[in-house]
């Protein structure tokens, strides 16, 4: 039976991603120290606010180590959301220089405006560029469009790892996945029905589960 | 690429959805929740809920209005955030960053700073290295002056500062703030339209995103909004009364070209 580990470390998200999975009906539970990790088929690492600060908290909770091993080696289906999944990069550039988890190679750097002059932070409902064909995306809108809210953005060392972005004057990453464990930029607990459906295809994702 | 936004404003005083006129009068449009249910899920982009309330408290205790008897706005917060599928912006009041802190936690995406940033200033900054910027909305209330300028007024049109719009909208931003909220206190309720001026006046002035409120009524005002420099508009009497509203001003934005999200009439999900 499906079961989502929802990650508590202090983030400000973690009840609108709670009540989202209230919602769709699925299974879950608050997951605080690494045994909380255990028994979960699905783990979700929500996030909003400072790249620094998320990595501090997951490590005081010594939970940094505890998602490397299920991500990585168990492979359970992990999804990280907004800082959630900046924090998946080697290393983020804001407020100085913080390493990551390490998941999926590349950094975490403040989105260039320097040419389009477009205001900071990217906030608003932005459209996905590119084929869209990652199973999480299945079914979405045409162009799935979702809620962003962020200053910083990821840069895939490897642009196979870039499942798809949006533009902001500059392509803009939006979706990274490495594996069965996948990273989205936007908010899916705040994007109406794109949100819940790529919530929705997360649980789908994994031995079987439904 | 990112879509201009629409975002209905809900005003609360003592519990109660009300509206406002020139921050004066204010009528009584009753349940603070329900009203998500007919406003969150017909293609906003966003919502904004104001408390205005002036410490009066918030113990109605009136069996007559068939809604739970909330006891602070952060149970208002709570019920609200509970229905909320759009992201939600949560002001009024706001004093510390303890008090910003439990109203992230409880539900809200973002906050508005009003009052208590023109007093002490250095709140902003604590609550944008707290927790981020894009959580942080400065919002600022103005009046024109006999110059053809305007004024920065605070405590509800009851106080004037002596500042521009654009210069504490400047320092705003510097000191960390996300967005700007710029709320046109003579265009309140009017039903004239923005102030296209004082937008153009704080976007120019800015690079940190502007949302535009006070005076919109006509789905024309929406898009003049955009055109003068604003990068969402907003509107707290206009969506509370008529039906579909939200998606009707989306719908003439779209079809007038305006970059916007496709209008779709969604259910709310369970439906």
């Amino acid at each position: 039976m499906a079961h989502v580990a929802l990650v508590n470390y202090g983030s400000g998200n973690y009840s609108s991603v709670a009540i989202a999975l209230t919602r769709l009906g699925i299974p879950f539970g608050e997951a605080r120290t690494p045994g909380d990790l255990e028994a979960a088929t699905h783990i979700i690492l929500p996030g909003v606010g400072a790249f620094g600060a998320a990595m501090r908290r997951l490590d005081e909770q010594g939970l940094s180590n505890a998602i490397r091993e299920h991500a990585r080696d168990k492979s359970k289906p992990f999804l990280g959301i907004c800082v959630g999944m900046q924090v998946l990069a080697d290393v983020g550039r804001e407020h100085g220089e913080h390493p990551g988890l390490g998941l999926i190679p590349g950094s975490v750097e403040k989105i260039d405006t320097s040419a389009s002059d477009l205001p900071l932070p990217h906030i608003g409902w932005n459209e996905l560029e590119g084929p869209c064909d990652d199973p999480l995306l299945a079914g979405l809108g045409t162009p799935p469009t979702f809620y962003f809210v962020h200053s910083f953005a990821f840069r895939a060392a490897d642009p196979a790892h870039v499942a798809a972005h949006c533009d902001y004057g500059t392509p803009v990453t939006a979706v990274v996945r490495s594996g069965a464990i996948w990273g989205v930029q936007f908010h899916p607990e705040k994007s109406q029905q794109d949100g819940l459906g790529l919530l929705a295809n997360f649980m789908r994702q994994g031995d079987g589960n439904a | 690429m990112l879509k201009n936004r629409l975002i209905p404003v809900v005003l609360l005083k003592n519990g109660v959805v009300v509206q406002s006129k020139m921050f004066r009068r204010y009528q009584s449009l009753g349940n603070p929740v329900t009203i998500v249910e007919r406003i969150g899920d017909w293609g906003s982009d966003e919502l904004i809920y104001i408390d205005i309330s002036r410490g009066e408290g918030y113990d109605l205790n009136r069996s007559d209005l068939n809604f739970d008897n909330h006891g602070t706005v952060l149970d208002i917060l709570a019920d609200v955030a509970r229905h909320c599928i759009v992201p939600l912006t949560f002001g009024g009041g706001i004093r510390t960053v303890e008090d910003v802190r439990l109203r992230l936690a409880g539900g809200a995406d973002k906050v508005t700073l009003n009052r208590q940033a023109l007093d002490t200033p250095d709140i902003i900054t604590d609550c944008a290295r707290e927790f981020g910027a894009q959580a942080i909305v400065v919002s600022i209330d103005a009046k024109a002056t006999e110059d053809g300028g305007w004024e920065v007024c605070t405590d509800g049109n009851r106080i004037a500062t002596g500042r521009t719009p654009a210069d504490w909208a400047r320092e705003a931003q510097e000191r960390g703030a996300g967005e700007i909220l710029i709320n046109s206190i003579d265009r309140d309720g009017a039903g004239r339209g923005y102030d296209l001026d004082l937008i153009a006046h704080v976007a120019d002035a800015v690079s940190v995103p502007v949302i535009a409120l006070g005076g919109a009524r006509e789905w024309e005002h929406f898009g003049a909004g955009l055109d003068a420099g604003a990068d969402a508009v907003a509107a707290a009497n206009i969506f509370s009364h008529m039906e579909n509203s939200v998606y009707k001003a989306k719908q003439y934005l779209y079809v007038n070209d305006y970059n916007v999200r496709t209008p779709s009439f969604i259910p709310q999900a369970g439906e």
